[in-house]
């Protein structure tokens, strides 16, 4: 694989203060080409926020954010499209960009949509949407990919699937990253950084470095901070100490 | 038959409708249906200003209503009240400071009716090129922020994640409200321009199942309303503003059919 180490996005010491409370504090992060890196936590520790604080959506805050990219996709953990629009998929799938027909339909059809193309937006299902907005996000060809809880209503088989597609995506692409996800499972097989937050970052590095953190198992419990060390095993790849990664041969 | 002043009026009436199509429906679309109002009653200080200074009325509506909706804007940032508070503050403290003034200038003969109502058949031909090239300027702006400012309307935070950078079109948007109200005023008066605004997109919401295709119905809804609304007024004498609205509500009324088909359709 080639190396690729070009830092897209760089938060250093980040806060933000809303009504005299600290949202989160003091994150530090990089974001580089073709890595995925997760936030974990408890709800309410800061994982949207510093998502947010990335995509530059806060106006005011503490520390600093570099970004070195324009070309950004976000899919927000939640969305409210005001229904008073008459608006396509199509119509959606082109919000920010200008999408060529083909490119339209390969998203869709990679994220299993392609029968929804021309229906009305407010006619979808929950499940069906979100893999609406994964669509958009991928068919920007983005060299940053922000995913806020991304499978949320999926279907079980769809989740996975997705979750492979992230992967996929972050390899072919090229871009990085920074998901936000519950599913441990995923979290360990899929990311080459974890950042567990709970409103400040608790604790940082490869998901096994993460996993063996006491602070890590004192925030999610013995038992399923397990499920972070057990996945050790199945690991398809290999973290080099530079960071870089080297794909295992099975 | 079809007078000088009748065809004056028509030219006056389609260039209106042209650009309050498309503009209605993001008026609709961003639901700023009492934003429209708050501007068109702020307008009446504009008028004012212009008996008082004499500047052209259509420029000095336009920086009234402009800086009326820029305070607005300021204002949601800067207290927690919710917009519809803030805009009826706005609306009604322009509105009686505009009645104050007029009231001041007691030796002014003052058409109050026809600011209110406006009056289609007394435009020149002044007017005429004051509602093409304005027009025609604003409709130019806004096919340039278009993709942005449609983006800002669907998702804030998508947009501005994405780099649309929405606050910004958001306020270049507000300027076109005022530009179209501050040349439509003297045609179709302020308490009828936001009617204008939102009756055929409302109309084309009902028919349409895409962005694109609504402004388009938009636009022809408000072409109709113009003709249809100027012939009524020259047959059976009806003032004309209010006309032209009417022939908009009647377009509604018919077009709520074809959305009850649709909804059978879906079920």
């Amino acid at each position: 694989m080639t190396q690729q180490n070009q830092t897209l996005v760089k938060l250093e010491n980040a806060g933000v203060l809303v009504n005299e409370k600290w949202l989160v504090r003091g994150v530090s992060l990089e974001i580089k080409k073709g890595k995925i890196i997760t936030l974990i936590g408890p709800n309410g520790s800061g994982k949207s926020t510093t998502a947010k604080i990335t995509l530059g959506l806060y106006k005011k805050i503490e520390g600093r954010v570099e970004k070195f990219t324009n070309k950004i996709a976000y899919v927000p953990q939640k969305i409210n499209i005001d229904w008073t629009l008459p608006i396509r998929v199509n119509d959606f799938m082109n919000l920010t960009s200008n999408l060529k027909k083909e490119e339209v339909e390969t998203a869709l059809e990679i994220t299993g949509t392609p029968h929804l193309k021309n229906k009305d937006l407010k006619s979808l299902s929950g499940g069906e949407f979100q893999r609406v907005l994964m669509a958009r996000a991928i068919a920007k060809k983005p060299e940053l990919l922000v995913l806020d809880e991304p499978v949320q209503g999926v279907d079980f088989n769809g989740e996975i699937a997705l979750y492979e597609l992230i992967k996929k995506i972050s390899d072919t692409l090229n871009c990085g990253i920074l998901l936000i996800s519950h599913n441990l499972h995923v979290v360990m097989s899929k990311t080459d950084h974890v950042v567990c937050l709970n409103g400040h970052v608790c604790c940082s590095g490869t998901p096994i470095d993460v996993a063996n953190n006491e602070k890590y198992q004192e925030l999610f419990g013995k038992d399923i901070s397990k499920i972070l060390s057990v996945y050790e095993h199945s690991h398809d790849h290999i973290h080099n100490i530079d960071g870089t990664i080297e794909k295992k041969e099975n | 038959m079809l007078d000088d002043f009748f065809v004056r009026a028509l030219l006056v009436g389609i260039g209106m409708a042209l650009v309050t199509g498309p503009l209605g429906c993001f008026v609709v679309w961003r639901r700023l249906s009492f934003f429209g109002d708050t501007l068109a009653h702020s307008a009446l200080l504009g008028v004012t200003l212009s008996y008082t200074t004499e500047i052209n009325m259509a420029l000095s509506v336009f920086v009234i209503s402009s800086i009326v909706a820029l305070i607005l804007l300021k204002l949601q940032k800067k207290t927690n009240l919710p917009a519809d508070a803030l805009l009826g503050l706005l609306a009604h403290s322009s509105l009686a400071i505009g009645l104050v003034v007029i009231g001041l200038l007691a030796t002014i003969r003052f058409d109050l009716m026809g600011l209110l109502f406006g009056d289609i058949l007394a435009v020149n031909v002044n007017d005429i090129a004051v509602v093409w090239i304005g027009g025609a300027i604003i409709l130019m702006v806004l096919k340039i922020i278009w993709k942005p400012l449609f983006a800002s309307t669907v998702n804030y935070e998508l947009a501005e994640a994405e780099g649309m950078n929405p606050e910004k079109y958001n306020a270049i948007f507000t300027i076109l409200l005022a530009a179209i109200i501050a040349i439509s005023i003297k045609m179709v008066g302020l308490l009828l321009i936001t009617g204008m605004l939102i009756i055929p997109a409302a109309m084309a919401r009902n028919l349409s199942d895409n962005p694109n295709q609504m402004v388009i119905f938009s636009i022809i809804g408000g072409l109709l309303s113009v003709i249809i609304g100027l012939f009524a007024s020259l047959e059976i004498n009806t003032p004309s503003g209010p006309s032209i609205i009417t022939s908009g509500l009647i377009l509604f009324i018919l077009s709520l059919t074809k959305i009850k088909k649709k909804s059978q359709l879906n079920n």
